[in-house]
């Protein structure tokens, strides 16, 4: 039988189509416009679910996106809620932990063991025998826990996107909306969020009998619609709330993270159920999910209702289920007083019975239908169960004892809440710059007060936002508390639900109190209220009430939570992605990849560690690419040096201070090795700077040093004031190192330059076209043959490259990699900062004593090196070679150098040069050991121990003759 | 994610800027001792409350001096070197 109404006035649901589904293989019809909880229900179907821990049936409870005991599942999503998830056709939905389905779930015999299982008991029991606790760890796994992960799911594209605002306006009812249109007036840019598919909040469902509200919510939407800095996203869920008002918006398919500059929070209020026994059988809910079953899916919630109520809100319920046909048994009203206002004559005129300072002492089901309520004085001291207390017959029961405050996003924000013992309410007392509070959250209850809320809040932000200078308005307070101040009573059989998440009843707060927990974190975490899907929307508020009278305390006192993001659970997909790490390419890097490159990062770059070659491994390859430049000719991308250029008079002074070396004598036309210590005298950079003219410097710097050594000269300039400028040429420039003896022969080819040893002698600099495209040429060594680091505008590199190349090939020209390069280097004893240093190593130590000139007046790290000098070192860099016919264990980089028991060193570079015959390497050694000729030990993988010996770097070529003289 | 105000650029995202740390008046090397070096070069104060510290606008390269309150969390003033009266 079909619980349909006949059409109702702003229903979401499109009757002219029909939608098919399936729950725990039953068949169900709906339409758009339905949630899977609205479906069900109006075909019939009353346990959506089962509760986590003792397995009781449950329904509709709020219907406002806080029921977690309709999680369901149709295999690609896990734990849909029942409530918000939209209907669509085909669905095959099964209610998540459960053994059979939600009618027949196997484990419903764990309610009647649930003497046995009560607050904590996991913490105390199956810990013996030790023998077992691995079996009972995989049980509870088992049975805990709600939707299964499904590893096959299809997977799903969840965009992401920024966005930007004056206004964000977090919640589209009468209040928001209110807000959000006297913002816009202002000319400010507003966007208003709404969870629910459509706008309206309250004004859509709590009606009171009559249709003037949704009229107004008609008129506000029109209004709307005519301001083009308006927008109203529905669907939208604000779940977080981030530094500076950044805001995480989650919808279907996709998480926007919004930037706003002042935000209203309009969340309303969230219901809070009455604690009585069986509160959680189906058919027990609260009012406004009864209002928004009829006025929002055109569902008639149950056939007989009674109405628990502390509030004008249940009385307007109680016309609403009257005037759509359904009997309302009798309202219940916990106040002995009763309902002031006019509402109490319009429910009296509809003959329906009033019961004031009534309750309901327990809620009796059958089937897992509520069938009855049992009723009782609330104004008396008698304690429950009341004999013969009266059973009113219902089908359905509607609760409306009191509201919270939806305030996890004023919490996150930073907003101060306080209780109130007049409302029974917690309000914002001091509220962050740039956020607002409007309407319900904000402690205002009546409907007219509210839309003033609204604009108020909007005023006070188009004021802040500097649209507006008009004076904040002042707004009368209203007086009307909604909120009964303990709606919780006790019962000797229990059963009376204070979280539906946990499953955590009455007593198990008094049993958490007695055994120490009573103070509102501890009890958390130990009771675990408010830490399940809902995190205690529903019973956060009742359980701070409990340990307040628990302790004889006040509700301020006890406090609450702290309240984290997110608000709403959030499926994974919409956090996860692809992540933005910046990849740096050199402007050769197609041709590289032509050329079989063999990529390695370093830092943010991509290098070729080699060439790969069909026929060759990589070893081969390498070796391969070494003889080249020993033996002919290489050519390597260096493009991913820093290159900076830096002019003006004071440029070589400027120089003085960062290098530890000479440079202001430098001349014109020549280069120089440099090394650039930090205020500690740690090495932190090292390069070559070329003069190019008395006023203008260029200099490189390592990879992975670029960023951070234009940053810090930049910033010793803006200190130092001296009269000269840097330009970061990094990404600009290509450079590529021609290298091995056959360099001029090549080059010559392509330039006009003369490029003879008197007149480009070695460490020269000179600007010249190769290849028709202008170039600076610099004649380094650092592979240790003739070579010339190239330098040119990016936009040339590609042709230069390929010019070279073409001319190289009668002259075997090979392009190399950096696999190949630290071997040449290492084979010249030439260091590589951040490998054979570390952050500690000051030159000293890597007898680089020859790079610094301690009688300069200054340079950074110059006073520390002042300091550490006369000190005996700890340790120092020395070059060292295994023995030629050495096989078997090859130490690695990072392996320790032993002596005795003790660390003596360790490796820091090691590679073999066929060019040598033998293994070569730079190591940390302590002084004792550092004499040229001295004997140690590695000790490499599994112990291994391997003996070496200090030698003298360059291994190769040490007195530079190749680089050099000719 | 935190805004960061750059006196050149105005309000921008933090992940923009980069923090250089407090700003400490350099002793004069030759004729400070070991001792007051030793404190510029290592020593920093971890005590929360007003600090002045270097950052620098990463996109635009701008450095700045920024005055935040690390009790409360909030930013009080940024302003060029040497501008901070302006």
């Amino acid at each position: 039988m079909s619980s349909r109404l006949p059409p109702v006035l702003g229903e979401w649901i499109d009757r002219s189509q029909s939608l098919t589904i399936r729950f725990d293989g039953q068949r169900y019809a709906g339409h758009p416009g339905d949630v899977v909880s609205s479906a069900l229900w109006a075909a019939g179907v009353r346990v959506l679910g089962r509760s986590f821990k003792y397995h009781r049936p449950r329904g509709i409870l709020s219907l406002a996106n806080h029921d977690v005991n309709t999680l369901m599942t149709d295999d690609a999503h896990i734990n849909l809620r029942g409530d918000v998830s939209p209907l669509a056709e085909g669905m095959d939905l099964r209610a998540v932990n459960t053994a059979g389905g939600a009618r027949a779930d196997r484990r419903r015999l764990f309610d009647k063991l649930s003497a046995f299982m009560p607050v904590g008991f996991y913490y105390k029991a199956f810990h013996r025998p030790k023998a077992l606790a691995h079996f009972w760890e995989r049980f509870f796994r088992r049975m805990a826990g709600l939707g299964e992960i499904n590893v096959d799911s299809p997977r799903l594209y969840t965009p992401k996107r920024y966005d930007f605002r004056d206004l964000l306006v977090i919640g589209a009812g009468p209040s928001g909306l209110a807000a959000g249109l006297c913002a816009a007036h202002s000319g400010a840019s507003v966007l208003i969020v709404e969870e629910n598919a459509q706008a309206g909040g309250s004004l859509g469902y709590a009606r009171g009998g009559s249709d003037t509200n949704h009229e107004r919510l008609e008129e506000l939407l029109a209004q709307a619609k005519q301001l083009p800095h308006l927008e109203i996203r529905t669907g939208t869920c604000a779940v977080g709330y981030y530094a500076d008002h950044w805001i995480a918006l989650v919808e279907a398919q996709r998480m926007t993270t919004l930037r706003a500059r002042a935000v209203i929070v309009s969340t309303g209020v969230m219901d809070q159920p009455a604690v009585f026994r069986n509160n959680d059988a189906p058919g027990v809910m609260f009012a406004s999910a009864a209002q928004r079953l009829i006025y929002r899916y055109a569902v008639k919630p149950m056939h007989r209702a009674v109405v628990l109520t502390a509030n004008s809100e249940g009385y307007e319920a109680a016309l609403d289920l009257d005037r759509h046909g359904i009997g309302v048994g009798a309202v219940l009203d916990l106040r002995p007083e009763g309902e002031s206002t006019d509402l109490a004559q319009r429910v009296t005129s509809a003959n329906i019975r009033v019961l004031k300072g009534y309750g309901v002492s327990e809620a009796i089901a059958r089937n897992d239908r509520l069938t009855g309520v049992r009723i009782f004085s609330v104004d008396g001291q008698a304690r429950l169960p009341i004999p013969n207390s009266e059973v009113l017959s219902c089908d359905g029961l509607l609760m409306s004892v009191g509201f919270a405050p939806a305030a996890a996003l004023l919490y996150q924000a930073g907003a101060r809440m306080s209780y109130s013992e007049i409302t029974h309410q917690f309000y914002p007392r001091e509220l962050p710059k740039g956020v607002f509070a409007a309407g319900r959250v904000n402690g205002v209850f009546d409907l007219p007060y509210r839309l003033e809320d609204g604009k108020r809040a909007a005023q006070e932000a188009v004021r802040y936002l500097g649209f507006s200078t008009q004076p904040n308005p002042i707004v009368p307070p209203q007086r009307r508390w909604p909120t009964h101040p303990y709606p919780i009573f006790a019962h000797p059989d229990g059963k009376n639900f204070v979280d539906f998440d946990e499953d955590l009843q009455l007593k198990d707060f008094a049993n958490a109190a007695q055994e120490g927990f009573d103070n509102i974190e501890l009890m958390k975490r130990y009771s675990t209220v408010g830490m399940g899907p809902s995190q205690g929307k529903h019973s956060n508020m009742n359980a701070i009430r409990i340990l307040a009278n628990l302790r004889g305390e006040t509700v301020d006192k006890v406090g609450t939570t702290t309240s984290r993001p997110f608000y709403h659970p959030v499926a994974l997909a919409h956090l996860s992605g692809r992540g933005f790490h910046p990849v740096r390419r050199t402007p050769l890097h197609s041709l590289h990849a032509e050329l079989g490159a063999a990529w390695m990062p370093a830092g943010n770059w991509q290098r070729p560690e080699y060439y790969a070659r069909s026929d060759q491994d990589k070893n081969e390859c390498v070796r391969g690419e070494v003889r080249a430049v020993r033996e002919s000719l290489g050519l390597i991308d260096v493009g991913t040096l820093g290159k900076m250029d830096l002019y003006g008079p004071a440029a070589g002074e400027f120089l003085e201070r960062v290098y530890a070396g000479r440079c202001a004598n430098l001349k014109v036309g020549m280069t120089r090795y440099g090394v650039m210590l930090d205020e500690s005298g740690v090495i932190i950079d090292d390069g070559v700077m070329a003069r190019l003219s008395d006023q203008h410097f260029y200099f490189t710097t390592t990879t992975t040093g670029s960023a951070t050594v234009y940053r810090e000269l930049t910033r010793w300039n803006t200190l130092w004031r001296m009269d000269c400028g840097i330009v970061n040429l990094t990404g600009a420039f290509s450079a590529m190192n021609l290298a091995g003896p056959k360099a001029r022969d090549l080059l010559a080819k392509l330039t006009d330059l003369d490029l003879s040893h008197a007149s480009f002698p070695y460490l020269g600099v000179r600007e010249a076209q190769v290849a028709d495209v202008p170039c600076r040429l610099l004649r380094v060594g650092f592979v240790g043959e003739l070579g010339y680091e190239i330098h040119t505008p990016a936009e040339h590199a590609h042709h230069l490259w390929t010019a070279l190349m073409a001319a190289g090939n009668a002259l075997g020209i090979r392009p190399f990699g950096v696999e190949a390069q630290r071997l040449l280097r290492l084979e010249k004893g030439h260091i590589i900062i951040g490998q054979d240093t570390d952050g500690l190593t000051t030159p000293l130590e890597a007898r680089m004593e020859w790079a610094i000139k301690m009688d300069k007046p200054f340079f950074v790290g110059q006073r520390s090196l002042r300091i550490v000098a006369p000190r005996q070192r700890k340790q120092v860099l020395v070059g060292f070679t295994l023995d030629k016919s050495h096989s078997g264990a090859v130490p690695k980089e990072c392996h320790l150098i032993i002596r005795g028991n003790d660390i003596a060193g360790r490796v820091t570079s090691i590679a073999f040069s066929e060019t040598l015959g033998c293994h070569i390497g730079l190591a940390f050694i302590i002084p004792e050991l550092a004499e040229e000729g001295t004997a140690f030990a590695i000790r490499a993988d599994a112990g291994k121990m391997v003996s070496a010996v200090v030698a003298k770097a360059p291994f190769y070529d040490p007195s530079a003759q190749r680089q050099r003289d000719y | 994610m935190k805004i960061m105000l750059c006196p050149i650029n105005g309000p921008r995202p933090v992940s923009e800027f980069v923090c250089a740390g407090e700003v400490r008046e350099m002793p004069h090397p030759p004729t400070c001792s070991d001792a007051q070096w030793s404190d510029y070069v290592f020593n920093r104060s971890g005590v929360p409350g007003i600090k002045k510290e270097w950052w620098y606008h990463a996109s635009s390269g701008v450095w700045f001096i920024a005055e935040r309150d690390t009790t409360a969390d909030r930013l009080l003033r940024t302003y060029l070197l040497g501008e901070e009266s302006k």
